[in-house]
């Protein structure tokens, strides 16, 4: 995971290398080839010394190598020759790496043994090389989620401090990258760890990650773990009514405030991998009208997939009768909040929605009554009981795994940072809806001081073109924006802001730039 | 009815502006001609190009099923002569192409003030995509290219030297004026880019003059001679960048009037009935305000191209830009302006300045003695809001209610450090 090396094999890159990039790097892969050599059995004892040599070595190699590569150089914008590497332009060493990526997550989610994970039994392999750490923080011993998260924790932390190292210059990036290292390394990785020790004979609460929300957390109402939470007393009430509340009550507040990236680029895990680990291939993201088209259908099938989903899901358990929340009440309730959200939408924002939204939304509308209809007509049985399990799987292995894991971070090289969190994460995608339809969030644009660069829509991570508004003087409101600032940072004019502000003119589609004639400006603008 | 046929004679920003607005309040067939590139793209970013940090593709701000769908046709060629008379093109295909109404719009070129050695290989401008070709080819990197001297203390001077500096090829910028861009900023943000051009280890020499390029047996660069001191300093490419001019050898051989740029009145029309020109080539006959009569400046193009459209489609428009504004980025160091600032202040003017401590942030204020009336301000590493700054000149505000109030113009990011506090501080001490 340290390889953010470039070892280009052309052009004359490569010398460019300084002594320090080519030790740190060193380091850094004697610290991987340590791990990978675990995964053999050679037997490292004690696994405590390896373990901690291997990422140590790991954690200064980028560390060292981010500060020659950043450090005493005047502060500024840091994209010199990315299109000439070939790790950062789809090159040979994209490709190797991509490949890489993508064989790690197949293995994590299909073949756990290879890493040494023993059903019955100890561990072995790189799993067990974990196993200290493990104990000392949960008291169990490893699992290859544990090592995933060790993992990932330290990619976010070792490159985190590499994009402070890049970005010094702006405290929007200072701050928000604080924030996501924060809560990986606290509410993602140490918490819900910790958290485990509390877990005895009688009392146990799920794995849970507070900030990891429902519907990127698809698994959150689960019956296991609802009744967890259930048999855990007042605790596991609080935390079932916070999961329930993190959705429907503090997402929508927070996004009100501030736009969607309070989460995706402050808070979430996802979004704080694409943003450390990930920022080197922010670039290559498609921002295509073509791209842009499949992202909309796509990410929202997603959603319409996660809500029945769940829903039937827990219709099935709730329908036994053993909770005081009937099946019936459950599936009603789902249908009433869905209606309302709907008819909102079509009769407040209407305008604001694209056509191919709208047939989605009374698509999916349409769906959610047949659903409900078919309940009361005594159908529901059939469709739910067979299939709640089946599309819980499905979801699990499509959307949960190969979608976030392989294709998602697997394809960083190739098709960007942010391909799960644009085409496939749900809960972005609910997140955008707010964001687009009531927030006071906006890029603002510079009056008419936009050059149309590029530089803004070329590092869009989400593939926003962002220049098609700001050249014509619009302010940004896409609900696909994550607010990582990026684009106002690379633009040479100061053209773009991020900002909170009021709801009064946010959305203000211009023809005339300022600078022009007032008659004119008033002429074809106030029509 | 005919459908009316508007051709365009260049396909950069003033152009491509009066295109797209041609066509949203219009049917009319509309024509790009220009033998650069076959698309539009923006100049500005050539040397985003040059550094690595996008591929042409993304310089382009249109998608390429742009032009199709809008019904722009776009023409591969150049035009060698035009007939006013008859309303017909010659082209360099051998083409007649016959126009309603045609617009010129086909920018600058280079200056080149008659130096010994000027047209040799290995010495070029940053104007066009050929020059960036060019440049790829005599500047790849600092093997082919140990050194290059850039002559001309401007914008596109410094874009050049921050290019060739990602490349590690050594840089000497020769400058004919005291501080770098001393004709338009006044000195002390030119010495403040002084600084900041060294610190990135331009070796640059200030009032220094070229006296000639020398040439190798094969025609091309390989030195220059400093006019002053006689120094010759060997390079592998030499970077003209003393400004540029209308680029309108084509025309002479036509009706429509030039002096230094094809010459329009306010309607943006030339001598020539159906004739009009756009953009860097223009020269007003008739100065706006304290604008030049020649601005070759990406907004004003844009400007042009916007209120010509009008005039186009029948409804005649003059052109009467609103407050002047620019930017341009020297390395790390934003600039933007709004209004005009001098760099000495004129008769009956006065200025305020403040600097940073770390010596890259500064804002220099001109405004009127008597009446306080506020002029303009040049703003160096803190981004300003136009919004605001146009409704404050056009309303005349004073100087100080444009200090008390300059929060309200912060366009920096959230969380940045901000300096109103200290500005304020300083203004109320040496002004009051």
């Amino acid at each position: 995971m340290s390889v953010d090396v470039n070892m280009s094999v052309t052009g004359d890159s490569a010398e460019n290398l300084s002594l320090q990039q080519k030790l740190s790097t060193a380091l850094g892969l004697i610290g991987l080839f340590i791990m990978t050599l675990s995964a053999f059995n050679i037997g490292f004892q004690p696994k405590v010394l390896w373990m901690t040599l291997s990422l140590v070595l790991i954690s200064v190699g980028i560390i060292w190598y981010a500060k020659d590569l950043y450090a005493g150089k005047p502060e500024g914008i840091k994209n010199d020759r990315i299109y000439f590497k070939s790790l950062t332009n789809r090159g040979f060493w994209a490709y190797v790496l991509g490949l890489v990526f993508t064989g790690f997550y197949i293995v994590l989610y299909f073949y756990p043994s290879l890493l040494g994970l023993n059903k019955d039994g100890e561990n072995t392999g790189v799993i067990a090389l974990f196993d200290p750490l493990s104990k000392a923080l949960s008291g169990n011993p490893a699992s290859q989620w544990f090592v995933y998260g060790t993992l990932y924790t330290l990619a976010i932390l070792g490159f985190g401090i590499k994009f402070l190292w890049k970005y010094r210059h702006s405290r929007y990036h200072i701050l928000r990258t604080f924030s996501v290292m924060f809560f990986q390394l606290s509410f993602a990785f140490i918490i819900p760890e910790v958290m485990a020790r509390l877990n005895s004979d009688n009392f146990s609460l799920p794995y849970y990650n507070l900030v990891n929300i429902w519907p990127l957390n698809y698994y959150n109402f689960e019956q296991y773990r609802v009744d967890e939470f259930i048999s855990a007393g007042a605790v596991g009430i609080a935390l079932l009514i916070f999961g329930v509340a993190s959705i429907l009550v503090i997402t929508p507040i927070l996004t009100y405030k501030y736009g969607k990236r309070w989460y995706c680029s402050w808070v979430c895990g996802c979004g704080g991998l694409a943003e450390t680990a990930g920022d080197p291939f922010r670039h290559l993201s498609d921002k295509s009208q073509n791209a842009w088209k499949l992202e909309r259908w796509l990410v929202h099938s997603v959603v319409v997939f996660v809500v029945i989903m769940t829903t039937a899901v827990v219709h099935s358990y709730l329908k036994t009768d053993q909770y005081w929340l009937s099946g019936s009440t459950f599936l009603i309730s789902v249908g009433v909040l869905l209606s309302l959200i709907f008819a909102w939408v079509m009769i407040f924002k209407r305008e604001q929605i694209q056509k191919d939204a709208k047939y989605a939304a009374i698509g999916f509308f349409v769906l959610i009554i047949a659903l409900i209809v078919l309940h009361f007509s005594g159908m529901i049985d059939n469709i739910f009981l067979l299939e709640a399990e089946t599309l819980r799987s499905s979801y699990g292995f499509a959307i949960g795994a190969i979608f976030s894991g392989v294709v998602g971070v697997g394809f960083y090289p190739i098709f960007g940072n942010r391909v799960w969190c644009r085409f496939g994460c749900p809960m972005a995608a609910i997140l955008g809806f707010q964001q687009r339809l009531f927030s006071k969030f906006r890029i603002t644009t510079n009056g008419g001081q936009c050059i149309s660069c590029g530089n803004c829509s070329t590092y869009c991570e989400m593939g926003i073109d962002v220049r098609a508004y700001a050249q014509k003087g619009e302010n940004i409101i896409r609900s696909s924006c994550v607010g990582c600032g990026v684009c106002s940072s690379v633009c040479p004019r100061g053209v773009l802001k991020l900002e909170n502000d009021s709801r009064d003119g946010r959305i203000n589609s211009k023809e005339i730039l300022l600078g022009n004639d007032v008659d004119l400006m008033d002429l074809v603008n106030q029509k | 009815m005919k459908q009316e046929h508007i051709v365009i004679i260049g396909n950069g920003i003033a152009g491509v502006t009066l295109a797209r607005h041609i066509r949203k309040l219009s049917d009319k067939r509309i024509t790009l001609i220009s033998s650069e590139t076959d698309y539009f793209f923006s100049r500005t970013a050539l040397m985003y190009v040059y550094m690595g940090h996008m591929k042409w593709n993304h310089i382009k701000p249109y998608e390429d099923h742009f032009w199709k769908k809008n019904r722009l046709e776009l023409k591969n060629d150049h035009v060698e002569h035009v007939d006013a008379k008859n309303k017909k093109l010659e082209l360099k295909s051998g083409e007649n192409f016959s126009y309603d109404k045609l617009v010129i719009a086909c920018g600058s070129k280079p200056n080149k003030f008659g130096w010994k050695g000027q047209d040799a290989k290995g010495v070029l401008g940053l104007y066009s995509k050929q020059d960036l070709d060019e440049l790829e080819k005599y500047a790849p990197n600092n093997k082919v290219c140990k050194r290059a001297v850039i002559v001309g203390g401007g914008l596109i001077g410094v874009e050049l030297a921050e290019m060739l500096s990602t490349r590690k090829i050594p840089v000497t910028i020769l400058v004919r004026e005291k501080h770098f861009w001393n004709t338009v900023l006044p000195d002390e943000e030119a010495k403040l880019i002084d600084r900041h051009i060294r610190e990135h280890h331009i070796d640059l020499r200030l009032e220094k003059n070229l006296e000639e390029i020398l040439t190798d047996e094969n025609g091309k660069a390989k030195a220059v001679k400093v006019k002053e001191t006689g120094e010759i300093i060997d390079c592998d490419l030499v970077g003209l960048t003393p400004g540029v001019s209308p680029n309108i050898d084509f025309l002479k051989s036509s009706t429509i009037e030039l002096n230094k740029g094809v010459l329009v009145n306010e309607y943006l029309q030339t001598n020539e009935t159906d004739v009009y020109a756009i953009g860097d080539c223009v020269e007003l006959r008739e100065a706006i305000g304290e604008r030049p009569k020649i601005q070759a400046v990406w907004y004003t193009g844009r400007m042009m191209g916007e209120t010509l459209s009008q005039t186009l489609c029948g409804n005649p428009m003059k052109f009467k830009p609103g407050h002047w504004f620019n930017s341009a980025k020297f390395f790390d160091i934003e600039y933007q302006t709004y209004g005009w600032v001098f760099p000495e202040p004129k008769d009956g003017h006065t200025d305020f300045y403040w600097e940073h401590e770390d010596g890259k942030k500064c804002i220099h204020i001109h405004f009127e003695k008597e009446s306080r009336k506020f002029k303009g301000i040049n703003t160096f590493g803190i981004r300003l809001r136009h919004e605001v700054f146009d409704y404050w000149l056009t309303k005349e505000a004073t100087v100080d209610e444009v200090i008390i109030n300059l929060k309200k113009a912060n366009f920096d990011p959230e969380f940045f450090k901000q300096y109103e506090k200290q500005i304020q501080q300083k203004f109320k001490v040496s002004k009051n």
